[in-house]
């Protein structure tokens, strides 16, 4: 078969957009001799990554545990949440205000709180990732429940089918698509809580270890540090996605074959 | 005694609102198959809201078989004019469904699935469908879907079966195939059958009993009982009797739209 340049390009489109900006970045610190200590060049943090590499290891797998159980909290509530809000009216009404004022407020700001309650360290830095990636959660599943066809659900109920079936039957399937869109995004969210946290108020983590690097001027270990975190989100959302293509197949058709 | 037996039954969707039907009597036996017709927007489909114990009536009652109407009926299938299958199943899955929910096969299923599984695909076979059982609902064809459709209706057995314009997005080649493939259905296992449809060919072909309704607010205006022999075949519609009947209720539905 012809080797398709096209399709090659397409195929590894990131990859190449990726190398291109690392040479952009590299030609650039050289060229103008940028001082290290202000922005480093990529060779410089790659040295600094493998001189470093088992404290950046040791607090990377801080950072994804806690964002982990904070994502996972955040799942259950905003599953849990979102059946109740896009199942009962009533509790839509009383909730939705509430949620989008909590939502409203930045989550920094929060911490010092979650610190005086619960000590710096693990658990503030697993609350923040829990409260600011449940809220995506929530909405997607209470819109995928709200938007169901009142056509599907008569088929459930001339039936006799009680509500809890057709919540079973009809609902959450309906709404699964919704959920695996949300995670996506929560998962991201959720690094971005943790690290907060953990620059704010930890011993412990990637942004503990940015926190410290930069104090003492080492810049090549913050941006080490920044594309770890990169690395990790990047990881995780594919997997997501990749979950999403797999158990939602039905809703997706005909986008996958036509993107290559 | 009647199976299906609405008394008086009026209904209106706003309270002190407009009535959507008023003052509807109608009776159906045991195994009969009828037809109401009328113009759009007469309330034909409150009518099946009615009897599937979706809606209640504001005054009136409606019966099934000798016990009255209080929330949704378990013994009735329904088919409406979307086929609204559930688009994260195969077609297999879809007509299934309604074991999933209904008793007694819905404590049987765990234990009987395989022999459940072969009674749906008897089914699937019978419409036409075979080969098509693992297909999802956007790979079949509008036909396919709607015949998908009738199984999931009729997969449970119901003493009733509602059709709500089943066939009315269909093109005009492949609703004669299933008004055939409909009748015999019935005639092989007869159930009752109420049909709504616009469609007055499709009425004369397939009913017993055809009833033509008003619009603002729905009410019944005539009757005609259908006697012609079965089973009915495409050839009998170009026939005279058959002409004169739909010529009838023509006129019947003429007259409504003028006044």
């Amino acid at each position: 078969m012809a080797f398709n340049r096209r399709k090659f390009m397409i195929k590894n489109a990131s990859w190449m957009l990726i190398l291109l900006l690392l040479l952009i970045w590299e030609i650039i610190c050289v060229g103008f001799k940028v001082p290290e200590y202000l922005f480093p060049a990529p060779s410089a943090v790659w040295s600094a990554g493998i001189a470093r590499w088992e404290p950046i290891m040791m607090h990377a797998w801080q950072t994804f545990f806690t964002t982990l159980v904070g994502f996972a909290i955040a799942v259950v509530v905003g599953l849990v949440l979102g059946v109740a809000v896009g199942t009962y009216p009533i509790v839509y009404k009383a909730l939705y205000p509430l949620l989008v004022g909590f939502n409203s407020i930045p989550k920094v700001a929060f911490v010092p709180v979650l610190v005086v309650w619960f000590g710096i360290g693990t658990v503030p830095a697993i609350l923040t990732a829990f409260l600011i990636s449940f809220f995506p959660v929530l909405v997607n599943v209470a819109t995928g429940l709200a938007t169901l066809e009142p056509e599907l659900e008569d088929v459930l109920r001339s039936l006799g089918a009680s509500k809890l079936d057709i919540l079973r039957k009809v609902g959450l399937p309906r709404a699964l698509p919704y959920f695996f869109a949300s995670l996506k995004v929560a998962i991201t969210l959720a690094f971005v809580g943790s690290v907060i946290s953990e620059t704010v108020a930890s011993n412990m983590g990637i942004g503990y270890l940015m926190m410290a690097a930069s104090s003492s001027m080492d810049m090549a270990l913050v941006f080490a540090g920044l594309i770890v975190i990169g690395v990790m989100g990047v990881v995780m959302y594919e997997l997501f996605a990749w979950m999403e293509k797999r158990f939602t197949r039905w809703a997706n058709r005909g986008v996958n074959a036509t993107a290559v | 005694m009647a199976f299906v037996k609405f008394e008086e039954v009026s209904l209106a969707y706003e309270e002190g609102g407009a009535l959507a039907i008023k003052d509807i009597s109608l009776s159906v036996q045991q195994n009969e198959f009828i037809a109401v017709v009328g113009p759009s927007g007469c309330g034909k489909s409150t009518l099946m809201k009615l009897v599937s114990g979706l809606s209640e009536p504001t005054s009136g009652y409606v019966y099934i078989d000798g016990r009255q109407i209080g929330g949704p009926q378990k013994c009735i299938g329904m088919a409406f004019q979307a086929s609204n299958l559930l688009p994260w199943r195969t077609t297999l899955e879809n007509v299934m469904l309604p074991l999933e929910i209904v008793q007694p096969y819905r404590s049987q299923l765990r234990r009987k699935r395989k022999e459940f599984e072969a009674m749906a695909m008897e089914l699937i076979e019978r419409v036409g469908l075979k080969g098509w059982e693992h297909k999802y609902p956007w790979e079949l064809s509008g036909g396919m879907q709607q015949r998908a459709s009738i199984c999931r209706a009729l997969i449970h057995k119901p003493q009733l079966l509602m059709l709500d314009e089943p066939f009315g997005a269909l093109d005009a080649f492949t609703r004669e195939e299933l008004w055939c493939m409909l009748q015999d259905l019935w005639q092989e296992q007869p159930f009752t059958v109420i049909l709504v449809t616009h469609d007055l060919r499709e009425a004369v072909f397939l009913a017993d009993t055809v009833y033509v309704m008003s619009k603002g607010p729905g009410q019944i205006l005539v009757k005609r009982d259908i006697a012609i022999e079965r089973p009915r075949t495409l050839a009998v519609t170009y026939s005279e009797p058959f002409a004169a009947q739909v010529h009838v209720l023509r006129e019947h539905i003429g007259s409504i739209r003028k006044s």
